[in-house]
């Protein structure tokens, strides 16, 4: 079915569009010096929130397809993961580069509790990054499942990064959190272990 | 009561705005905006007019108290800022201070004073000539901005209410009025609105506390804590309260707004100290802005913000790391 598939393949790209338009803003303001007179802290605070929401796009994609019946969704799953993985890389580097300049890492890691928790959050990522390929998939089996639901710990380390930041109104991190619960509970009401204790097994 | 006066005279001829710049920048103005300014114009270059925002300010250049580094762009000191009373992000404040109004502007003094009492602002920063002192601004978010600031001396300021021996701490209190300053309305806030902050009384009677009412030869723009705000230099940028409203003389120590929130984080001190690390940003050095992207223009941090020959003698004895 040629046009199924190049729906499929307009959908694919046009997400791919969206998710390099955070990137692809960053690049312009840097281009027409709109960034400010700290160009730094406003490249690796947008880096770090471009991660953060895609990676909840991601989360958004099971949910979206259970709810719509719609396959499509899932088709663009490792993608989005893959992105919010390099915007995440891409922030760890402009934090070193911008923020601390390459030195007392040692001490930013172990003392600055909001650094912890992105720490954790980016460390868990990189090998979901380089397991997300279909070989891997293949080759770890039903190990790949359990690994890959590191996600969800990087999605709350991420929030809480944010949260830890918010040094006066938390109300933007709050609204974050509730999708974030939202998303997460919804795996458990949907998980099959779940559903055997309280939905069929109940008599 | 003594008031320093500066004698007028000793004004530098080079001091005063050319009058074809004056003249200039005066035919843009139209309608409300011109009369406003007519009504401002017998003021002109008198100390202690009422502060319309932008409007040329006479005063004194003190090279003594300046430092010589190089300013900060108005543009820059103006749209990147923390005043959190608009916002959070650092563009908010030049967004939205817009709905903030400064006059007329009452100062409540109170305390341990024998001169307390509601104060038009103006009439309290007539006595006074106004200086401009070029000094550095460091941020505990460890970026910094050199500002050159006009006002009067804190001390010349407090000096005038006469306050009592019993006056240990000078307390300040920054305008609530949810209605113009939309961050007073965020119902996730932490803040414990008004905003609050204070000085031990020889801190601010240190010839560097400076109570500013412009920048760069204007008035204060909104955003930058207009239509007064305090400069204390020697420390964090969030003790140098915006906007103030409120000056009372107490014998005890005010908890300031964020030693309320995070008494770990923030001291009542908050003298700028390298060697005193804070649990978010590393002090020992400094992004001075503007700062590029790929030249960041790091700085080492120094202690007292390179202001310790004038206020080390003030800490004599305490331990800075316990009382950060």
């Amino acid at each position: 079915m040629a046009s199924s598939e190049s729906r499929a393949l307009g959908f694919h790209l046009s997400i791919a569009v969206l998710a390099c338009v955070p990137g692809l803003i960053l690049v312009s303001d840097m281009l027409y010096s709109r960034l400010g007179p700290d160009p730094g802290e406003v490249v690796t605070k947008s880096l770090g929130m471009a991660a953060f929401q895609l990676l909840l796009a991601t989360l958004c994609l099971t949910p979206l397809r259970k709810l719509t019946g719609w396959p499509g969704w899932l088709r663009v799953r490792r993608m989005l993961g893959l992105f919010s993985f390099c915007y995440a890389a891409l922030h760890v580097l402009a934090f070193f580069q911008f923020i601390i300049g390459w030195q007392d890492l040692w001490s930013s890691f172990t003392r600055r509790p909001y650094i912890i928790f992105g720490l954790i959050a980016f460390v868990i990522m990189v090998p979901l990054a380089a397991t997300s390929s279909k070989a891997m998939m293949r080759r770890l089996g039903k190990r790949w499942k359990v690994l890959h639901r590191g996600v969800y710990i990087v999605a709350v380390s991420a929030w809480v990064h944010f949260l830890w930041q918010a040094r006066s109104d938390v109300g933007e991190m709050l609204a974050y959190g509730f999708l974030l619960l939202f998303l997460l509970v919804a795996r458990v009401i949907w998980s099959s272990a779940f559903k055997r204790r309280f939905v069929s097994g109940v008599q | 009561m003594i008031i320093k006066k500066r004698p007028a005279w000793s004004l530098p001829h080079s001091q005063v705005t050319p009058e074809s710049v004056f003249l200039n920048r005066r035919r843009f103005m139209t309608g409300a905006l011109a009369a406003t300014a007519a009504l401002a114009l017998p003021g002109y270059g008198a100390a202690g007019s009422l502060p319309v925002p932008g409007e040329m300010l006479k005063y004194k250049k003190m090279p003594d108290w300046s430092t010589d580094e190089g300013l900060t762009p108005y543009e820059d000191a103006t749209s990147y800022n923390n005043f959190y009373e608009f916002g959070t992000d650092k563009g908010d404040p030049k967004r939205y201070a817009s709905a903030l109004k400064t006059a007329p502007w009452t100062v409540t003094v109170e305390g341990e004073c024998s001169k307390g009492g509601e104060y038009a602002l103006e009439d309290i920063l007539k006595p006074h000539d106004y200086q401009e002192r070029i000094y550095r601004l460091r941020c505990v978010e460890a970026w910094s901005m050199v500002v050159p600031w006009i006002g009067v001396p804190l001390a010349d300021l407090l000096t005038q209410f006469e306050p009592t021996p019993r006056a240990r701490y000078v307390y300040f209190e920054t305008l609530f009025e949810p209605e113009q300053m939309r961050g007073q309305r965020s119902a996730f806030s932490t803040i414990d609105w008004p905003y609050r902050e204070g000085l031990r009384m020889d801190e601010a009677m240190n010839e560097l506390s400076f109570m500013a009412v412009g920048l760069y030869g204007k008035t204060l723009p909104n955003q930058n804590g207009g239509p007064m705000r305090l400069v204390v230099p020697w420390k964090y940028g969030f003790k140098s309260i915006k906007s103030i409203v409120k000056i009372r003389f107490q014998e005890t120590r005010p908890k300031t707004t964020w030693e309320l929130i995070a008494p770990s984080e923030y001291g009542f001190y908050a003298n700028v100290n390298p060697e005193v690390d804070h649990p978010r940003w590393s002090q020992k050095r400094e992004r001075r802005l503007p700062s590029g992207l790929f030249s960041v223009n790091w700085m080492d941090t120094q202690k007292f913000n390179g202001y310790g020959d004038q206020v080390a003698q003030l800490y004599r004895g305490m331990d800075l790391k316990r009382f950060f």
